[in-house]
């Protein structure tokens, strides 16, 4: 084989660069000038007006009830709903998801039960929010849901499912649940047809239950695949933003606002920069765990699922 | 040595054991049935309710609509002229095509430098690149905009939004493709750089033909990525009248929030391309979305 000229290695680096200019001008650069702005006030054209040091930070945990109190039980404010998004969302997704996985395998329709829970995944989260506005309509000549209700206990009075600051937040969730699960459920299905035939067989020849070779041989065998999906649901989670800015905006009140959406509202709602990339801040250090994950994966597997 | 008339078929089963077969089955076929039915219920909720009368929508459920018989096409005529998604919808097309095939030719090219030609720094780049692959937009909504008003107000155009996804989508094309790329067989690779061919004709007649189900993959991906995306057209497309539908439709719902009949009609105008794109390439579709598990 023939070595590689210098001519050709620069020919190389002539094939990334315009990627590695792009990447630098909107991706890089803008991150530095977020978290630097982070430090300040900001003024109406996103400047660095005025340097506060750390205050927007101080701010944002100890002094803003909505994003985050902890005075009252149970706590809220957005990060508070962030948090039962990762407990719920992530808890319900993995739950239904793996349970079709495990059980769509097992039936000859299998192609038909599949295709019907992840079509969502093609659908907008506009569209998924327009969806669920109706399912969710307090009136039950709309909503599908208190129409069900009232189906089954002719007295019950509808609930405005979206109306309610104790509810709204597990109403949205359930909505993005939804959209997410059929990835949830390819994923692990594809994992579970990995899995050698002839483990199974062996195990069920010495007189396994169902119940045991689900828990001893199948869920070992999908830890990889489960940290995958966990991690995909995770930054879903970090990142939710466009079904609450159709379904709520946030309200009632300021019940339903994440994270994402409290970086919107400051930004350009509120005028306030600098507050909201502080948040956009605090969003980026808890994705950066992940990122470094990824990093480390790929640097020891040379690949990431 | 076994022969096989001896071997006594596994599935060989007795009326009794396939009447118990069944019943123990049975639970699963009604899990499994029942939350099939469950998941699809809104999405045929929204398509009845699109194609229904305005005045039946206000006086009864979509569910009646099985029996009434009240189909119309209107609520799709108002809500194209009147609400102008008609016009969203082409803008959702102008701003998703080149946001798409922007980042997958840079995306491909790169990804031939980092799979098959060597220069400094290689790894480390690369390794940028992955990390780069789940930085949240929010840290670069502001300096982007700013960035776009100040530089010939490409935020009033479709240039802005164009820029924006396909330096968000460029690291995951980079990672894709490269890791592709790489498994190409080397001999191929270089038998033909010892006819002398030059690198870009390696990329051009060997690599990307030889990778179209990667491109596909990716393609689809970022398609549906910025099709379905709310966020980053709603800072980076200030004139409203190139926002797409994804934006346009959450003010249809502020305007025209019981109106039911012209809300389904732009959200199913809204599904109805990817839900195209789904079933003529699910097999594409389910892998790029797959290998965009990475992203979000």
């Amino acid at each position: 084989m023939r070595p590689w000229s210098a001519l050709e290695r620069v020919q190389g680096l002539l094939f990334v660069l315009p990627a590695l200019v792009v990447l630098a001008v909107f991706l890089i650069y803008p991150a530095y000038y977020t978290i630097r702005l982070a430090f300040y006030e900001g003024d109406f054209h996103f400047g660095f007006f005025h340097y506060l040091g750390v205050d927007n930070f101080k701010q944002l945990l100890t002094n803003d009830k909505d994003f985050l109190d902890l005075s009252k039980f149970p706590p809220s404010g957005a990060l508070i709903n962030n948090l039962r998004w990762v407990i719920f969302y992530i808890g319900l997704s993995l739950l239904i998801g793996l349970g079709l996985a495990v059980l769509a395998v097992r039936v000859r329709y299998e192609r038909v039960v599949k295709t019907a829970i992840f079509v969502p995944m093609a659908i907008a989260a506009t569209a998924v929010g327009v969806i669920w506005l109706l399912v969710y309509s307090p009136d039950p000549n709309v909503g599908v849901l208190n129409a069900l209700l009232q189906g089954l206990d002719s007295g019950f009075h509808p609930i405005s499912w979206l109306g309610r600051p104790n509810l709204v937040n597990y109403a949205l969730i359930f909505a993005y649940v939804w959209a997410s699960v059929g990835f949830v459920m390819v994923v692990l299905s594809a994992a579970i047809k990995g899995i050698p035939a002839e483990v199974m067989e062996a195990a069920r020849v010495d007189g396994a239950g169902e119940w045991n070779i689900f828990r001893r041989i199948m869920l070992p065998m999908l830890s990889l695949p489960l940290s995958v999906v966990t991690i995909w649901l995770f930054i879903n989670v970090i990142k939710v933003f466009d079904i609450i800015y159709v379904m709520t905006g946030g309200g009632p009140g300021t019940s339903s606002r994440v994270i994402a959406f409290t970086m919107y509202e400051e930004t350009f709602q509120n005028g306030r920069p600098g507050y909201g990339a502080a948040v956009a801040v605090i969003m980026l250090i808890l994705i950066a765990p992940v990122m470094v994950l990824n990093v480390r994966r790929f640097r020891s597997e040379r690949v990431v699922a | 040595m076994t022969t096989v008339e001896h071997a006594v078929p596994l599935t060989a089963q007795t009326r009794s054991e396939r009447v118990i077969r069944f019943i123990t089955r049975t639970p699963i076929h009604i899990a499994l049935i029942g939350i099939a039915v469950i998941w699809l219920v809104p999405t045929v909720g929204l398509a009845l309710t699109s194609f229904r009368q305005p005045n039946n929508i206000a006086s009864s459920g979509w569910w009646h609509s099985l029996t009434q018989w009240d189909w119309t096409l209107h609520n799709y005529g108002s809500v194209i002229h009147a609400t102008g998604m008609g016009h969203a919808w082409v803008n959702s097309v102008i701003i998703t095509v080149p946001a798409t095939l922007l980042p997958l030719t840079l995306g491909a090219l790169a990804a031939f430098g980092f799979a098959w030609v060597p220069f400094p720094f290689r790894d480390t780049l690369f390794l940028i690149i992955v990390a780069l692959m789940i930085v949240p937009i929010q840290t670069s909504l502001v300096p982007l905009l700013k960035l776009f008003a100040q530089h010939g107000h490409l935020n009033n155009h479709y240039y802005g939004i164009w820029l924006a996804h396909t330096a968000f989508g460029l690291p995951l094309a980079v990672f894709l493709l490269r890791n592709f790329f790489i498994t190409l067989p080397k001999d191929l690779i270089e038998a033909a750089r010892i006819d002398g061919a030059s690198n870009f004709a390696i990329f051009r007649r060997i690599v990307v033909p030889l990778s179209v189900p990667a491109l596909a993959s990716f393609g689809i991906f970022q398609f549906l990525w910025v099709w379905n995306d709310l966020l980053m057209a709603l800072i980076f497309v200030s004139d409203p009248s190139k926002q797409p539908m994804t934006v346009r439709i959450p003010y249809l719902i502020s305007t025209y929030g019981q109106e039911y009949n012209l809300l389904a009609a732009a959200a199913f105008l809204l599904m109805f391309l990817p839900l195209i794109v789904f079933f003529a390439l699910q097999r594409y579709f389910v892998q790029g979305l797959l290998a965009g598990s990475v992203k979000s």
